[in-house]
């Protein structure tokens, strides 16, 4: 079986003014989008504060539930329906008072406040605003230390900085744009969404080794032809195993966001953006920087 | 050739089962007496956010405890000044430092210094007019000491009070230098347990001051060595807080350090619940001693600085037992038992993170999240059967092998799977199902030059290895660096992910290449299904 024909000529890198200005674009309206939204919207993992997830047993107004967490000194909470019937999301950004106190008593305080029906606390996340702090200079250590690894080992596997360089340009193209999907749906920046970005870079730096290897190979084959062909062929005749693989995990992602509930809603629209954008780079962003680096800095030194 | 083939299947074969064997307790509770004897008997642990339970990352109060700790010394210092005659005018603890004047020669004050309180450094010191100021602080090893205690102190006690109010599989551990995680997984009424956790449980004794004026205390004019301290009731029907002044003398007489034991006990009259308590044998004396030196005044009781009781001594009580009553549900006394019990926490403890999930929303997440795994899983293995047909039978067992092997290395270090945790196994496989098409398409495209089938699959895997063996390493990378400085969720994810990737060399990579080469090197195999 054969979805792809083997033997396709498309001329991928001569899109690359058109591609370019759409890479920019993309990019630009993701800066444009996170600085009109005031920053990313950090949910409470990053940026501090409480969130509880409430069930009742039978229907309840939002606008009843909002005037008991104000009765009940949750001040400035966000009250949200969410997910299934009778389930609510209750929101307090930063640690507005005493949050710590207030998490203790928030079953007993709402319960007296619907006295007639049950409810069940089904989730409560507390962080305190250090803690909150310490997570993201952490996660952000631990992503740009990933970076600089990986710009080495590719750099040192392929025997070209350029081959490193596209790599990591692809993934901060990647990684921006994800970002920007997420300022653009409004989605809490979460540690899910953050596992998220890390997936896409995991992702995209596999789909640009694949294709950066077969380059590795045909370089030694084809050694009258020019840089900008062999990138052609490559792309070309590793496409087949790009949609075949960006297509199967585009189908799980898909039953994911159909199937497995409004937890992972966002988690999944982030991965559907990443997974494209990671395929899109590799041949748009990270094969154009090779070529650039290449053709006009260390100029005709091509090696193996 | 044959023959080395077959010693790698053996192998290779072994591997796998010894795999499927560690998964066998995760799968079933029955298990054969004669298992634990022979194998592993540990199961895959479920994070908090996939079985419900509650996640509590804690910090020890360090600076009260150094206070607590300076206010003791401040208290032997006034002491042993009396004892050396030394006239003193003002001794007192601001904060960390002891404020101490007196008048007379500063040496004799020095030596005292120097001989019995070595751990106090002179922080500034002036003269005049034959008063001298000086502060004291405790010098910073001592300091840092006193800290350290209060951290080990906070963790032994923390754990005990966790065991006496039963949860299964408890985690209390010390993150860094001074902080406590707590893990109770399935918790009931995380409420209740926050509660028993974070109370600090100071019990004091100190006597009512009786000629004091309450009314003038309250208005600002608190008499010298007294403070105020409140009972607070709450009426059961209203929910309305009551609270009682109390003018008390300063000097704690007793703390609940010498507490052997506390148990719930019923009012014979009204039948409502209290705690009876047991000194030791030291504490009993003193508080023999207590109570015939104040008989016919009134004794207060104080919990965490509120007031409980404070009734009037009638007479000198030896045998070592008090009681403290205060309108209790059966539940707030049995859990006040067990604090005063496990003792008194060095220093307030403050929650920094807490994260509660529901057992079922436990149960929600695992379920969709089960189905939504094994439709997509399906779908996958559907997808490459009919895709590559008979090749795509032996990637299928690779891929199901890929997961069975992480799943059964998480279950062998006592690793957790959580939520992120399973973003890194899916990542894994993606990278699993990535590495058969490649090496798939690869296959194809040597036979299409009119390759032998022998000769395809041989220049196939040869060819398609640089490039799985650079993006899994690249991965690998990347997920050790994420395991060694990301926290929790992002540690998660690193360790399926790593676990996943090194399974997955060896499964798509070395285990379909035996099975490949065992059907291809049957006499007349002369086409290839793929």
């Amino acid at each position: 079986m054969e979805l792809i024909p083997h033997n396709t000529r498309f001329d991928f890198i001569g899109k690359k003014k058109i591609t370019l200005w759409i890479s920019a674009i993309a990019i630009l309206v993701s800066f444009g989008s996170i600085l009109l939204h005031g920053g990313l919207r950090y949910g409470v993992d990053f940026s501090g504060g409480l969130v509880a997830e409430i069930k009742f047993s039978k229907p309840v107004d939002v606008s009843e539930l909002r005037n008991a967490t104000d009765a009940i000194g949750l001040k400035d909470a966000v009250v949200q329906k969410f997910g299934g019937e009778n389930e609510f999301l209750i929101r307090v950004e930063k640690a507005a008072g005493d949050l710590e106190a207030m998490s203790k008593s928030i079953q007993t305080s709402l319960q007296g406040r619907f006295t007639n029906n049950p409810l069940e606390i089904r989730r409560v996340e507390l962080v305190g605003p250090k803690v909150g702090k310490d997570l993201k200079t952490k996660a952000m250590w631990a992503v740009g230390l990933a970076f600089v690894a990986i710009l080495i080992y590719v750099a040192f596997r392929f025997h070209e900085f350029a081959y490193g360089l596209g790599g990591i340009v692809a993934l901060f193209h990647d990684v921006v744009v994800t970002f920007g999907a997420i300022s653009v749906f409004n989605i809490e920046f979460s540690l899910n969404v953050l596992a998220v970005i890390l997936t896409i870079i995991g992702f995209s730096i596999n789909d640009t080794i694949v294709i950066f290897d077969r380059v590795r190979e045909n370089i030694k084959k084809m050694r009258k032809e020019d840089l900008t062909t062999i990138f052609n062929v490559s792309i070309n005749e590793t496409l087949g195993r790009t949609v075949l693989t960006t297509g199967t995990v585009m189908m799980v992602v898909l039953i994911l966001f159909f199937l497995a509930g409004e937890v992972i809603h966002d988690f999944t629209i982030a991965l559907i953006v990443g997974l494209i954008t990671g395929t899109y780079s590799t041949v748009y962003i990270a094969s154009p920087v090779v070529l650039f680096w290449e053709q006009n800095i260390s100029k005709g030194k091509r090696r193996g | 050739m044959v023959k080395s083939l077959r010693w790698k299947a053996i192998l290779f074969g072994a591997i796998a089962v010894f795999a499927i064997l560690l998964l066998v307790p995760t799968v079933t509770s029955q298990l054969p007496p004669w298992w634990s004897k022979v194998l592993p008997s540990e199961k895959v642990h479920l994070g908090l956010d996939l079985q419900g339970g509650m996640y509590l990352l804690l910090t020890v109060e360090g600076d009260k405890a150094v206070e607590s700790y300076v206010e003791q010394i401040r208290n032997n210092l006034r002491d042993d000044l009396k004892d050396q005659g030394i006239p003193v005018g003002k001794l007192e603890r601001e904060k960390d430092r002891i404020v101490l004047e007196f008048s007379g020669a500063k040496e004799k004050v020095d030596n005292l210094l120097s001989t019995r309180f070595t751990t106090l450094r002179e922080l500034s010191s002036s003269g005049e007019g034959g008063i001298w100021k000086v502060q004291l602080v405790l010098d910073s090893k001592e300091t840092d000491f006193v800290k350290k205690r209060a951290i080990d102190q906070a963790l032994e006690i923390i754990r005990n009070r966790i065991d006496q109010f039963g949860v299964s599989e408890p985690e209390i551990t010390l993150q860094g230098t001074d902080r406590i995680l707590v893990q109770l997984p399935g918790i009931r009424d995380p409420q209740r347990a926050i509660n028993l956790i974070g109370q600090t449980a100071l019990l004091e004794f100190k006597l009512v001051d009786e000629e004091g004026n309450i009314e003038e205390a309250l208005k600002g004019n608190i008499p010298a060595g007294d403070i105020i301290l409140y009972e607070k009731s709450v009426d059961r029907q209203t929910g309305a807080v009551k609270k009682l002044p109390f003018l008390l003398k300063e000097k704690t007489l007793m703390t609940g350090e010498f507490i052997k034991d506390a148990r719930v006990s019923l009012d014979s009259q009204f039948h409502e619940p209290y705690v009876a308590m047991e000194f030791t044998d030291v504490g009993g004396r003193l508080f023999e001693q207590i109570t015939a030196a104040n008989v016919k005044k009134r004794l207060a009781i104080i919990l965490d600085n509120s007031v409980y009781s404070a009734p009037v001594i009638q007479e000198r009580i030896a045998g070592g037992r008090a009681q403290i009553t205060g309108r209790f549900t059966t539940e707030q006394a049995k859990d006040l038992a067990v604090v005063l019990r496990s003792g008194a926490l060095p220093a307030p403890v403050k929650i920094l993170e807490q994260r509660t999930v529901g057992p079922s929303l436990g149960q929600d997440s695992i379920h969709q999240g089960l189905v939504s795994t094994l439709i997509s899983a399906a779908l996958v293995v559907l997808f490459m059967i009919v895709y590559y047909k008979f090749a795509g039978v032996i990637a299928d067992v690779a891929l199901v092998l890929n997961i069975i092997i992480t799943l059964a290395v998480l279950a062998l270090f006592r690793a957790t799977l959580t939520l992120p945790g399973i973003a890194g196994l899916v990542l894994s496989v993606g990278m699993a199902v990535d590495a058969n098409i490649l090496i798939h398409e690869r296959i194809k495209e040597e036979l299409r030059f009119g390759k032998t089938v022998r000769a395809a699959i041989d220049q196939g895997y040869h060819r398609a290895f640089s490039a799985i063996i650079d993006s899994n390493l690249t991965t690998l990378i990347s997920g050790i660096i994420l395991y060694q400085f990301g926290t929790g969720p992002v540690k998660g994810f690193a360790v399926t992910l790593s676990i996943g990737i090194l399974a997955n060399i060896f499964t798509a990579v070395y285990i379909t290449r035996i099975i490949f080469d065992y059907v291809t090197l049957r006499p007349g195999a002369k086409t290839l299904s793929i």
